[in-house]
This record gives structure tokens, sequence and C-alpha cells, in this order.
């Protein structure tokens, strides 16, 4: 009986070869021999069917270009939760022989952070994420983008729109009800929401807004259940701040405008789209590349904004568009970069029918999140200034209400 | 005229077999993953033009590689073998839990809990005990509900089992939002700094000590179902609940008992995940492992040792899934798809494994 079992598996192991033969000898070797060693590698909570991960695939993809780097030099470990996985990620990362490490999702900067402690010749880089300005742990760092300067532009050609639509006489003044489909009630959904409305309201006075949360950042069905709501309950524009098409697509379904995030919808809703403002991470991951190559400093928290060419407006789609939208977010973006607009100036709104001269805002994080850091000053409120994730958590400035 | 009778018979006739030789049964579970090794070269150069070989060598170094993913290799069989062998005596009773995935997030529910509220205001060993015991203790409850259920009015307990899976995600999302404040819905690293609950690193290897944990269940199940008087009650039920009230045996008392041990050694299984694995929660952290464990469990057929194989194979295939992904820069799906055919065909060949083919001719021979 051992005989034919040891007949078995020498069987066993010869067809297993046989199979490897079949393949192309000559194509690409994993290994690869390359002139440079340095490596990087990206770590991503989902893949590509998550336009929040897409986003960060693409500039990664395109930023490796830039750098010359070859495909060996670059490694994706994608789907990584955020949980120890996320830890043993970045070390096998760094066992593989990478220099410098990006995470995307706000739930990995504890185990990146870990693993930065760690590997102390290794730099890693984290989106997102808040801890970097406080922990100064010096191969960590942390990014964002001044991303509430897009919401606001793309808020101008929701407002514009309204305007339209009121001189159609389609609604009245009074009428001009947006609606918001959120994630979570957290400060970058609110900084994200406030400045969108902010931006709509600085070109249709008349302008409210109805906020609703769906609890998860992608699901496609709910963020589509709550835009339907939103419609149903009068809102004549929607827009959301939500990983999934589900939005958009509601929108198109009801003939309703819709401004939407990180992506282009138009060719899903050629009808109703809008535009899409959207974080720009390429020219960050240039930066930290050819930092970690030149062994130069990567800024610990860093937060460029829409004069970097760190946050974009997509095409605006003049089907749908009011005339005249595309000349006033130019006007309104060149007065952004040139430091004469304010996106939460305090003169444009108020809360609780107050004006906002005084807040405390959680910048640095503890585990009681304590209000620690006043960022009204100058006469309006200082976001993404003193570290780049958002911090502007009001709920809500009047005009916004939550459904 | 007796050739009238043969053609009734038709061309091919399936059996049940139970006398194949266990060297035989082995042969056929080789060549079944054999054959789906040269289907996945085919469809690999078919589709990237990568020489299988090297992707197969790859797969394997996801697993054996280096020290490092040695041990991940190690720790992610341990908790995929744990929660199958939690869902085990339930199986084998033909109670079907199909909830073990809500039963080891409410554990580690109960022991983040613990380790968020008491952080490190008390002796380490206490606190430890105490978060085991919180954690054990919500297992149970959780899948105690479905058997009780099942005991008294007879209630069907896959889809019981099933919606409770739901409710223990909702309740972590619950937790997290009164916890995190700030609505981030992250809970973070709980008590990075103090390590307060946190299992230790044994030996310098912090998975150690979840691995020998993890080994000695496997073993006092492998008894328990083998050797002791509530595993035979349990086989007896699962054969046939009149047989057992024949014999005297107090079928609700096992249904609960058994499910009682089940979700405790799923609770067991969140404790060990939050406190000697992630230190964190959130509402993935079982991670579709309570689901992958039945089909550990069925292959397996129910017997802690080969359960150990079969969590093996699947880890690897994952592990390797993931390597492959990263290493040629394909898309995670693909390496799926490599992971599903063999799968299949593992599964697949138990058929033959079980059954007999027989041909109308070879039928006739044999008479």
């Amino acid at each position: 009986m051992k005989k034919f079992l040891a007949i078995a598996l020498v069987l066993v192991m010869a067809l297993g070869l046989l199979a490897g033969c079949a393949g192309d000898p000559a194509s690409n070797d994993a290994e690869g021999g390359n002139d440079s060693d340095f490596k990087v590698g990206f770590i991503f909570l989902h893949d590509e069917n998550s336009t929040y991960d897409k986003n960060f695939m693409d500039a990664a993809t395109a930023a490796a270009k830039a750098c010359g780097l070859t495909d060996d030099q670059v490694l994706f470990k994608t789907g990584i939760p955020e949980s120890d996985q996320c830890y043993n990620a970045a070390a096998e990362l760094v066992d593989e022989g990478c220099d410098l490490v990006f995470a995307d999702s706000f739930g990995h900067e504890s185990y990146i952070l870990q693993a930065a402690k760690e590997f102390t010749d290794v730099q890693f880089c984290h989106a997102t994420g808040t801890l970097a300005h406080t922990e100064q742990v010096p191969n960590f760092h942390n990014a964002f983008a001044s991303i509430y300067e897009g919401r606001y532009l793309a808020g101008i050609a929701a407002g514009m729109k309204l305007n339209q639509m009121i001189e159609n006489g389609d609604i009245t003044a009074d009428g001009a009800k947006i609606g918001y489909v959120g994630a979570f009630d957290y400060a970058e959904v609110v900084s994200g929401m406030t400045s969108f409305y902010l931006g709509a309201r600085s070109v249709c006075e008349s302008a409210t807004m109805s906020v609703t949360y769906t609890n998860s950042w992608f699901d496609i069905a709910l963020e589509k259940e709550a835009a339907l709501s939103l419609i149903n309950d009068g809102c004549v524009l929607i827009s959301q701040h939500a990983d999934s098409e589900g939005a958009p697509k509601a929108c198109e379904e009801k003939g309703v405008p819709n401004v939407a995030y990180n992506i282009s919808t138009i060719s899903m809703a050629p009808t109703t789209a809008l535009i899409s403002s959207k974080i720009n991470w390429q020219p960050y991951m240039e930066l930290i590349i050819k930092a970690a190559q030149d062994g130069t400093e990567i800024p610990y928290d860093y937060c460029p904004g829409i004069e970097d060419g760190a946050v974009e407006l997509t095409e605006l789609n003049t089907d749908v568009a009011a005339p005249g939208t595309q000349e006033a977010i130019d006007a309104a973006k060149e007065k952004l970069v040139a430091g004469t607009l304010h996106v939460f100036d305090t003169t444009t709104f108020t809360v609780d029918g107050k004006t906002l001269d005084s807040y405390m805002a959680d910048v640095d994080t503890d585990d009681a999140f304590t209000p620690d850091t006043e960022v009204v000053s100058d006469g309006y409120f200082h976001e993404s200034e003193k570290r780049s994730a958002p911090y502007f958590d009001i709920k809500y400035i009047d005009g916004i209400t939550e459904k | 005229m007796s050739d009238k009778i043969k053609h009734t018979e038709p061309l091919i006739r399936i059996s049940k077999r139970d006398d194949l030789v266990w060297w035989k049964s082995w042969l056929v579970r080789i060549i079944a993953v054999v054959l789906a090794l040269i289907l996945c070269s085919v469809i690999i150069i078919l589709l990237t033009g990568y020489n299988p070989i090297q992707v197969y060598s790859v797969m394997i170094r996801g697993s054996f590689g280096t020290s490092r993913k040695l041990w991940i290799m190690l720790q992610n069989l341990a908790m995929l073998l744990c929660i199958s062998l939690a869902v085990t005596p339930a199986f084998k009773m033909r109670f079907w839990n199909i909830g073990a995935e809500g039963q080891v997030l409410v554990g580690g529910l109960a022991t983040a809990a613990v380790m968020f509220y008491v952080k490190d205001s008390m002796h380490p060993l206490l606190l430890i005990i105490i978060m085991l015991a919180a954690s054990l203790l919500a297992g149970i409850v959780w899948a105690l509900i479905p058997a009780f259920f099942k005991a008294k009015w007879n209630t069907n307990e896959t889809l019981f089992t099933l919606m409770m899976n739901y409710v223990a995600t909702q309740l972590v999302s619950f937790f997290i939002m009164i916890w995190v404040p700030s609505g981030s819905s992250v809970m973070g690293i709980i008590n990075q700094n103090s390590q307060a609950g946190w299992l230790p690193e044994i030996f310098g290897q912090k998975y150690l000590l979840n691995i020998l944990i993890v080994a000695a269940v496997t073993i006092a199940m492998f008894i328990y179902l083998k050797y002791s008087k509530q595993g035979y009650e349990i086989s007896v039920v699962g054969e046939s609940e009149n047989t057992a009230k024949y014999i005297g045996i107090n079928v609700k008392k096992v249904i609960l008992r058994t499910m009682g041990l089940s979700g405790a050694i799923c609770g067991l299984a969140g404790f060990l995940l939050v406190s000697g694995t992630n230190h964190t929660i959130t509402t993935t952290t079982a991670g579709g492992m309570g689901f992958t464990a039945i089909m550990v469990s069925w292959l397996g057929k129910f017997n802690a040792a080969i359960m150990v194989l079969t969590s093996f194979i699947i880890v690897f295939l994952q592990r390797g899934a993931g390597e492959i992904a990263t290493k040629f820069n394909l898309n995670q799906s693909f390496a799926d798809i490599l992971t599903g055919i063999i799968l299949f065909f593992i599964i697949g060949c138990e058929f033959f494994v079980n059954y007999k083919i027989n041909l109308r001719n070879g039928h006739k021979e044999g008479k």
C-alpha cells in the first residue's frame, strides 16, 4: 500500500510539473532585476470597485509612473481591513523591502502608527488621519487636502442651478431646498456639507439644506434610498458624501440635478449630473516618493489646497448647468487662491442666530475628544490649518437641518 | 424478454458507497487538486500570460515565505479553526447554526466593552478573566436565544441564527457610535498606551498564546465529541431525534447545552480576536469567518483533527491569493477565482468519494 502511495505522489508531482511547463517560460519575472532597490507599498481598504479607493489607486499608479518607478518597485495591497491585518500588511511590505508605505483609510491609522514605531527606517504616510501632529513620530506622516474649497466651488454650480430653476418658475425662491446624503455625522462630512451649502448660498440666498445620514461609507442601496426620500421631501437638488453611485442614480431616475464627489458621474447620469469635486492625490504621492528616494523630510501633516492642484473639480456638465456657471466658479476660485475669499467667512453664516466669533475645535485627538484649539480668528473659521484632517464639526449652521 | 428489463435501467446510476479504502479516497482528493491546478494553470496562461509555476510558488510564499508570514498563517488558521470548532457540535446535532459570525461579534463586543470601561484600573490578570467571562457569556446568550426558541417552539434555527448576525452587527455599530462621539465610526486601538486588557506576548510572539489556546480547544473538542457521553448524545440527536427520545435522552436539554457550548467557543474566538489580535472592534471583526467555518466543519466531516487540515487549506489559499494579487499586480478577484476553482474541486471530489457511478454495462458485468 505504501508503495502505491509513493507512486501516486510521484505521479502527482510529475503532473504538477507538466502543468507548470505549459506556461510561457519567457514570462515576466516577478522578482525582476532593476537598477534601483527603492520600493513603495500601498495599502487600500477596498479595491478599484470603491470610488474612494480607485481615486487613490489611480493617483498612486500615475505618481509612480511620473517618478519613473517600474512595476516591481510598486506594491499594492488591496482589501486590507482596519484591523491587525493592516499592521501585518505594512510589516510584510517592509519585509519586501519597501522604503515608503502609504495607507488610505482613516481606521488604518493606529496600525500604521504601530508599524512606524517599529520600523524606524521606513517612511509611513497615512491619508485622512489625525495623529501625526501630536504623536510626533519622525517617520509617520498624515495628509489630507483642503477639499472644503472644492466643495464650496461645486456648491456655486448648485446655487446657479437653483437660481435658474427659480427664474424658470419651476420652483419658488423658498422652495430652493437642497438634499444632502452624508455617511456619518463626522467632521469630514460636516465640513464638506457646510462648505457646499455656503457655496450654494453665496449665489442663491434663499437656499436651505436638509441632511440625512446612511451610517456607512459605502452602501449603494442605502444611499439611493436616502436620496429618494430627500427628493420626496421636496428637495430639488441633491449632493452627497458617500462612496457609491447610489445617490446620482436615484437623481437620474427622478430628473433631479446632482453634485457628486470623487468621480465624474456624467456618464452614469447624463441628464442630471452637474459637477464633482475631488481630491487629486497624485501631487502628494509624487512628493512623498521623491522625498523617500532622496532621503529628504516629508511634511508630517500636509494639507495642499486648490492652488496646489490637489483639489479639483471634474468637468462641468454644460447640458445641465445654468449658463455662466463656469465663469462664476472661475471667479470664486481666483479669489480663494488669492486669499481674498474664505469659505468659512463668519459674516456669511450664523449658528443659532448668532455670529460665530469663537470656536474651540478638537484638533489634538484624545480619548475624551476634548475641544482644545481656538480656530476662529480674523473673521473666518480656519479649517485644515491646525491639522490636515477637517475639524469643522458644527451641527449645524443656520439653514441646514437634519431630516 | 430480459433485454426489455435491462433497457429500463438508466445509463448512469449513482449509488452510495461506504467501502472506499482510506488511500483510495485520498487518491481521489489528490487527483482533484491536481486537476484543479491544471485548470487554474490554463486560466492563468490565457488571462495573464504569467508562468503558472511562478504563480503557484508565489502562492506558497504567501504562507511560508517568511517567518512573519508563517505566524500570520498560523494565527489565521487558529481563528478560523476556533470558530469552526464552535459550530461543529451544533452541526453534528443537525442544528444549523449559521450565526457564528454574530456570536463571535458579540463576544468581541463584550471584550471591547470591558477594555473600554475598565481601562487599566484593575489587576491585569483579573481584567483578562473578566473580559473572558464576559465574552463567553455574550456568546452563550447569543446562541441560546435561537436554541431556546427551537427547543420550545421548534422555530427554524437557520433563519433565526442568520438574523441574529445582523442584530449583532448593528449592535456593534451602535456601541461604536456611543464610544466614539466624533462620529468617525472608527474605534481605533483600545488602550494603545497602557495595553490594558491585551493578551500578553509569550516568547516574544504575539500570536503564540492565541494559537496554543485554540490547539487546546481542538484537542478538547476532539475528545468531547468522540469519547464523552455528551458527545455521543449529540450524535444520537443528530441521527434521529425520535431514537434519542426513545432511549431516554432529553433532546431539549441536549439542544440547549450544545448551542451554549457552540456560543461559548464563538465568544472565545471573539475574545481572542479583540484582546489577542486586533485590540479594537469593528463590524467586520469576524470578517466572514463565521460563514467560512461552516465549510471547514463540513469538509472536515465534523472531525476536529481533519478540520485542522481543512482550515489550513482555506487559509493557505486566502493568503496565497493575497500574495498573488500584490506580487503580480493582479486584481484580488483574479486570485479569488483561482481559490474558488481549487475549492470547487476539493468539495466536488467528495461526491466521488461518497458515491459510485454505475454505468449500465458496468452494472451488467458486475452481476
